[in-house]
């Protein structure tokens, strides 16, 4: 247990460890996995959001009126290492319009409207001949190109995070399909029907960040998928790709607790999986990928679970980017009776949303309907009983009762030094309170205003060097003018003596020409 | 007798020789009082405090001039961290010196501005470019909202806006006390173990 890190990370998944905490929660996945994935229908607008990852909206790229082929660039985020979002299909840009774009907030943005023309016509794709052959920086090219994020909900740019696995050293590549969370069955689904493009994408982001292994870890309880996975392997002739299956406790989908799980290894606190030799993707996004290299083809597209008590038919759906929900919901048999609320994403780490009009958005992984029944009822908060429940089941190992006294009080070095910032928001330390003190929401507060306060920081520290280059800049300036004043006081007076010296002389020349005379 | 004498006057003669020449080697310039008091105060340097920037007011304040409740912009949070650091009773806010708002940042109607420099000669920070018969503009990254560009407009073409976040800076609100209306819904999580 004490050896090198990355050597023991290099083991990764041949024996299993165990992350602290957890929850074992009932996993109502079956309900949605009884179907095969659809492709949804066009809806009549699609609404494509600006704002798809953290940061700020993509600058525009066309313009109302204008036509645009499936897979054209639509924005642009030149921060997120020129992010893109695509075109869904081909069609006419309709309007520039402010929407609902599946934001936490509920708040609108601008979204691009288009109207699909019917044809789903592609634009010119330039897939890579031969990823065997590609240089690892093509292969990054095309990823970033594709727009492809982690499609398992943190839609970080993959592009990225190839970029410092090259940098760092990769030893091995962990694909996630250990989809933790209850009712989400997307991964599962995706990973029965296209085992074949999640081990070539496997592959190629192999290739791409020069890693000797992959595991794709996968759940105890998906039956099938290891049959499916294992078959696409052997398929592939490949040695280097072990499936590895992981006991089903929450969170153990969590990207530190699964290299913990496999690894027996914590990621440092602030640190990141490349720190033990590491990169973990997600498997949707690897098949993003296999599709962006082998055919050029961006992200427009992905697999939602369309679920929970509230729709009739719950199943999975291959929806194009820019649907809104409703159309989701109308082709899953609609709302069942009592459907009372609409949550993006699983029940403990999702969010609800005001109205069906928000679109599919890259990071919507489930749409969850859920009935009256689901919900659990309001009831108010308490005061904090010490249990200490709450730190049994944290998975970073918080002690979530102090961290929310020192947020509500907003003493923000303390939270920092806490270790706020390790807080995966999963949601344990919420589900378990007897006192039903909304834990999370404090937390998730309270990582806003960390990041706040450091900005004002950062804010006050720059109008503090600006105030001061221009206090020197004028002392400088008083300086500068006082001495050009001097000086020409100086020539003044100087000039005046030599006046009086020529007048003098002349004076004197005067007196001797009339003692002469 | 003669001996101690003479011993503790070189001790004490060595000793002095030795702390006259600390004081000198290892002489601290500005003080450090002043400078963990700046480090606290928003650095809006707007002057409502009654000192010409956020440094002279740390000055003050450290020379036991002036209390530690005439900073509007640092608000409440901004006086806690003064009485915290100093080991004083934080103070109300003299209203005197204005009132708590939001975060602004100054806007110039640049249809309205017609070039005549005095915003950008009162800025504390530099924020305004323009030139002398041209069209003046603020860069708001680097704007303190701090006003003082208002008064010598002869045009009244500033106008101060509420910073508005993007949806990306979007900030979680504080959880309100009450039932709580969380999205998040755990009861349909049911726990098997």
């Amino acid at each position: 247990m004490h050896g090198d890190p990355i050597e023991q990370a290099k083991q990764a998944g041949r024996r299993l460890h165990s992350f602290p905490g957890g929850l074992r929660l009932r996993h109502n996945k079956r309900i949605s996995c009884e179907l095969p994935v659809e492709r949804a229908a066009l809806p009549p607008r699609l609404f494509v959001p600006l704002l798809q990852h953290s940061g700020r909206e993509a600058d525009l790229l066309v313009a109302v009126g204008q036509r645009v082929l499936k897979g054209d660039p639509l924005g642009r985020l030149d921060e997120a290492g020129g992010l893109c979002v695509h075109a869904p299909t081909s069609g006419t840009v309709s309007a520039i319009a402010r929407h609902e774009i599946s934001h936490p907030s509920g708040m609108e943005g601008r979204c691009i409207v288009i109207k699909p023309d019917g044809l789903d016509q592609w634009t010119k794709l330039q897939p890579i001949a031969d990823w065997r052959q590609a240089d690892p920086a093509a292969l990054r090219q095309a990823i970033r190109r594709a727009g492809i994020v982690g499609l398992g909900g943190a839609v970080f740019p993959t592009s990225v995070k190839v970029r410092e696995a090259q940098e760092r050293g990769i030893h091995t590549l962990i694909l996630n399909g250990a989809e933790c969370e209850p009712y989400i069955s997307c991964d599962e689904m995706l990973m029965r029907e296209q085992p074949d493009s999640i081990v070539l994408g496997a592959r190629i982001l192999q290739r791409a960040v020069g890693a000797g292994r992959t595991v794709i870890a996968i759940e105890d309880q998906m039956g099938a998928v290891h049959q499916a996975l294992q078959a696409a392997v052997d398929q592939a002739g490949v040695t280097d790709i072990d499936i590895v299956r992981v006991t089903t406790i929450y969170p153990e989908g969590g990207e530190k607790q699964l290299i913990q799980v496999l690894t027996g290894l914590e990621v440092p606190s602030g640190g990141r999986p490349t720190d033990l030799g590491l990169l973990c993707q997600n498997v949707a996004t690897a098949t993003a990928v296999a599709r962006a290299v082998t055919r050029g083809k961006p992200l427009v597209e992905r697999i939602v679970t369309v679920t929970g008590s509230g729709v009739r038919r719950p199943r999975n759906l291959l929806a194009a980017i820019g649907t809104p929900i409703s159309n989701l919901v109308d082709q899953c048999g609609g709302y069942a009776e009592g459907a009372a609320r609409l949550v993006l994403g699983g029940p403990m780490m999702g969010y609800a949303l005001a109205s069906d009009a928000n679109p599919v958005i890259k990071a919507a992984n489930c749409i969850l309907v859920l009935t009256d029944d689901d919900i659990r009822p309001a009831q108010p908060e308490l005061p904090c009983i010490r249990c200490g429940e709450c730190a049994r089941v944290c998975p970073a190992l918080l002690q979530p009762q102090q961290l929310v006294w020192t947020v509500r009080a907003g003493l923000w070095d303390e939270t920092g030094e806490a270790g706020l910032a390790d807080c995966i928001e999963c949601g344990c330390c919420d589900f378990v309170c007897p006192s039903h003190i909304p834990l999370v929401e404090w937390f998730r507060f309270g990582k806003s205003e960390l990041r706040r306060v450091e900005r004002e920081r950062g804010r006050a520290e720059q109008a503090r060097h600006r105030y001061e280059a221009r206090e020197a800049r004028l002392a400088a300036q008083k300086q500068e003018r006082r001495s050009r004043l001097e000086a020409k006081k100086r020539a003044l007076t100087e000039e005046g003596q030599k006046q009086q010296r020529i007048a003098a002389a002349v004076e004197r020349v005067r007196k001797r020409k009339e003692g002469e005379s | 007798m003669l001996t101690a004498i003479l011993s503790i006057s070189a001790l004490g003669l060595l000793f002095g020789l030795g702390l006259g020449w600390a004081a000198r080697r290892f002489r601290v310039d500005s003080d450090p009082v002043v400078d963990r008091i700046d480090a606290l105060l928003p650095q809006t340097q707007c002057g409502q405090c009654n000192y010409p920037g956020c440094r002279p007011y740390a000055e003050a304040i450290a020379a036991g001039e002036a209390p530690i409740n005439q900073c509007p912009p640092g608000g409440e949070a901004g006086i806690r961290a003064l009485a915290d650091l100093l080991g004083v009773e934080p103070l109300p806010l003299n209203p005197e010196n204005g009132e708590e708002q939001p975060p602004r940042v100054a806007v110039i109607d640049e249809t309205a501005c017609i070039g005549c420099t005095l915003c950008i000669q009162a800025c504390p920070v530099d924020a305004i470019i323009g030139a002398p018969k041209l069209m003046h503009t603020v860069i708001a990254e680097a704007c303190t909202g701090c006003d003082l560009c208002l008064p010598p407009c002869p045009v009244d073409c500033i106008a101060m806006v509420v910073r508005t976040p993007a949806p990306g800076a979007w900030n979680w609100p504080r959880p309100q006390p009450g039932p709580s209306t969380a999205p998040r819904l755990p009861a349909a999580a049911s726990r098997t173990g």
